[in-house]
């Protein structure tokens, strides 16, 4: 099975992430980037359907040159090979052109699963795997805590408001996974140093086929009018419990009306 | 004036509450129209009404039912198409932003996602605030290609009412081949019992690493049904496995914006932060002077939950009469 696991370098969580001033982008050059937490699971997840039926897993992330370090490291984890999507053009694409040119690549490397993680913590969307699916013409089965693949047949349990559903579809398909499917390996010293020999294509848009009048910044559907820094919560009043803590919230909320 | 179309958020023809308020944003910058996929709409009908739907366009039977996102955004592109509307708002749910996503590519228009206010803004376009980055900065953004799609948090506006007639207009849709790839076989609902949904809850009671072990979760529960609040957990207690983890909120779960958001023994990590940063008053209660939730807090108290949080159910009960 031919498994490719859509990867995004974002900005640490832990970090404070900014703006920049001038073209409203996210600001990746001053806070370390890392690997989308969830799309460890994504990875993880391939590589037990590659252990369980066989195959390669591809990883494919579209970033500046800095995201081939996320591509390593879900190579370290026992990804196969990997493709970066790499042109100035793509900067400040936002999420349309970014489901257009991951489409592309795809369309060009082929497949027969396309994973993803659920969401970035970056842009926090949750779209990317309904948008590829859409795109590509195959099924989405997406927002799964189960997977579950018999010769073709795949079937998930898609997380839902109250519950969950259960979704089957013939492969190729595109799936997105919930953090909580799995449990993402550390990768050994072993995988680091393997890493290292994998091959990793590196793809202009013009070897993927995109048109650049397509992606960018300035061909983006979308533009940011402005942006600020919240300002900071008023201060509150802090009081120490000294046994009368819970009659001070209460009164609070009263105050407040909540109660 | 041009429609403004709101996908309808329902089950079993009861209208959700996030629905109305859409509807109250969609009469600031056109003529509000429903879309309604899947069955309920005659009982929905004057719930819609009452909130200024003047139409209600319906697309109902089992096409449009048995399969995820697909149905919904083939509804909403016939609509955008025919009608020209001026915008689309969703909910900001998982699915939603999937739906929207797939209409964006339809469509070839922008999409804005997890709005939490519109606003006209130059020229007339519509203007979405997005809290960003854990709710560390304000971005407004507007769409400039194609038929501007947004999601929009619960909570978001008081909806109002504003009579209308909600008049039900069928829609015939015919489902594409694409659109039937990944059928739903089964619909698993699990017993919820009688809180609200964490994310449209008024008020949200979330325990975190405090509460010490899953028996110690209860009291968090209590707090919750004595406001009639949603619970929800920080990521330390679903990890533990002491509450299950759809109830999580944080960078990687849930983001709530309710009126008021209790955390009961939740330090207030960046993580956690981003899911609840939005809500309109905060108040926490930890033994730890120095957690960072209390820079958030509008009131916080210091000092063991096991003391502090009986004391307050206590002091509800007496307020509320009971």
């Amino acid at each position: 099975m031919n498994i490719v696991v859509c990867v995004k370098q974002v900005p640490d969580t832990w970090a404070e992430r900014k703006l920049k001033q001038g073209d409203a982008t996210l600001d990746r050059e001053s806070v370390d980037g890392l690997i989308n937490e969830l799309d460890e699971y994504a990875i993880e997840e391939a590589l037990q359907i590659k252990e369980a039926h066989g195959g390669e897993v591809t990883v494919l992330t579209m970033g500046p040159e800095k995201a081939s370090e996320s591509v390593r490291k879900a190579l370290s984890m026992g990804a196969d090979k990997a493709v970066h999507l790499v042109d100035d053009a793509l900067a400040g694409s936002d999420v349309l052109a970014t489901s257009y040119a991951l489409a592309k690549v795809l369309e060009g490397i082929g497949f027969d699963l396309v994973i993803c993680g659920a969401e970035s913590t970056d842009a926090r969307m949750g779209a990317m795997a309904a948008m590829l699916a859409e795109r590509l013409g195959v099924p989405q089965l997406s927002l799964a805590s189960k997977v579950e693949i018999v010769g073709t047949e795949i079937g998930i349990n898609r997380q839902s408001e109250d519950g969950y559903w259960r979704v089957e579809a013939s492969l190729p398909a595109v799936i997105s996974v919930l953090e909580k499917i799995n449990e993402p390996r550390y990768p050994s010293f072993k995988g680091i140093m393997a890493a290292k020999k994998k091959p990793l294509q590196v793809m202009s848009c013009a070897d993927a086929g995109i048109d650049t009048a397509l992606v960018g910044l300035a061909n983006a559907a979308t533009e940011v009018v402005d942006f600020a820094e919240r300002p900071p919560r008023q201060t509150g009043t802090i009081v120490k419990d000294d046994g009368d803590g819970g009659a001070k919230a209460a009164e609070f909320l009263a105050a407040q009306k909540f109660i | 004036m041009a429609e403004v179309l709101v996908l309808a958020e329902h089950t079993g023809g009861e209208v959700k509450k996030v629905t109305l308020e859409l509807l109250t944003f969609a009469r600031q910058f056109g003529e509000p129209a429903v879309a309604w996929a899947g069955d309920g709409a005659e009982q929905g009908q004057a719930r819609l009404a009452e909130y200024g739907a003047v139409t209600v366009y319906v697309a109902g039977g089992g096409d449009v039912t048995d399969f995820a996102t697909a149905p919904e955004a083939e509804l909403l592109a016939s609509l955008v198409a025919g009608k020209s509307p001026a915008a689309v708002l969703l909910a900001s749910t998982g699915q939603n932003k999937e739906i929207a996503g797939r209409l964006a590519v339809k469509t070839d228009s922008g999409m804005l996602c997890d709005a939490v206010g519109l606003a006209a803004g130059d020229g007339g376009k519509i203007v979405a605030e997005q809290s960003v980055f854990g709710g560390a900065t304000i971005v407004h953004s507007a769409v400039k290609a194609g038929t501007p799609i947004i999601t929009v948090r619960p909570n978001s506006i008081a909806a109002e009412p504003a009579p209308a007639a909600a008049a039900l207009t069928p829609v015939d849709l015919t489902l594409s081949e694409a659109a039937k790839g990944a059928k739903i076989t089964e619909k698993v609902v699990q017993e919820r019992g009688e809180r609200p949904e964490l994310a449209e809850a008024a008020i949200v009671v979330s325990g975190g690493r405090g509460v010490g072990s899953a028996d110690g979760f209860e009291i968090i529960e209590r707090l919750a049904d004595s406001l009639g609040a949603a619970v929800g957990a920080s990521r330390a207690v679903t990890d533990a496995g002491w509450y299950p983890h759809k109830f999580q909120v944080g960078q990687t779960g849930m983001t709530v914006s309710p009126q008021l958001y209790m955390a009961i023994g939740i330090s207030g990590a960046i993580q956690h932060r981003a899911g609840m940063q939005t809500s309109k008053t905060i108040l926490a209660v930890n033994k730890d002077p120095e957690a960072p939730i209390f820079e958030l807090a509008d009131f916080g108290v210091v000092g063991d939950l096991f003391q502090v949080v009986p004391q307050l159910l206590e002091d509800i009960a007496k307020r509320s009469g009971s």
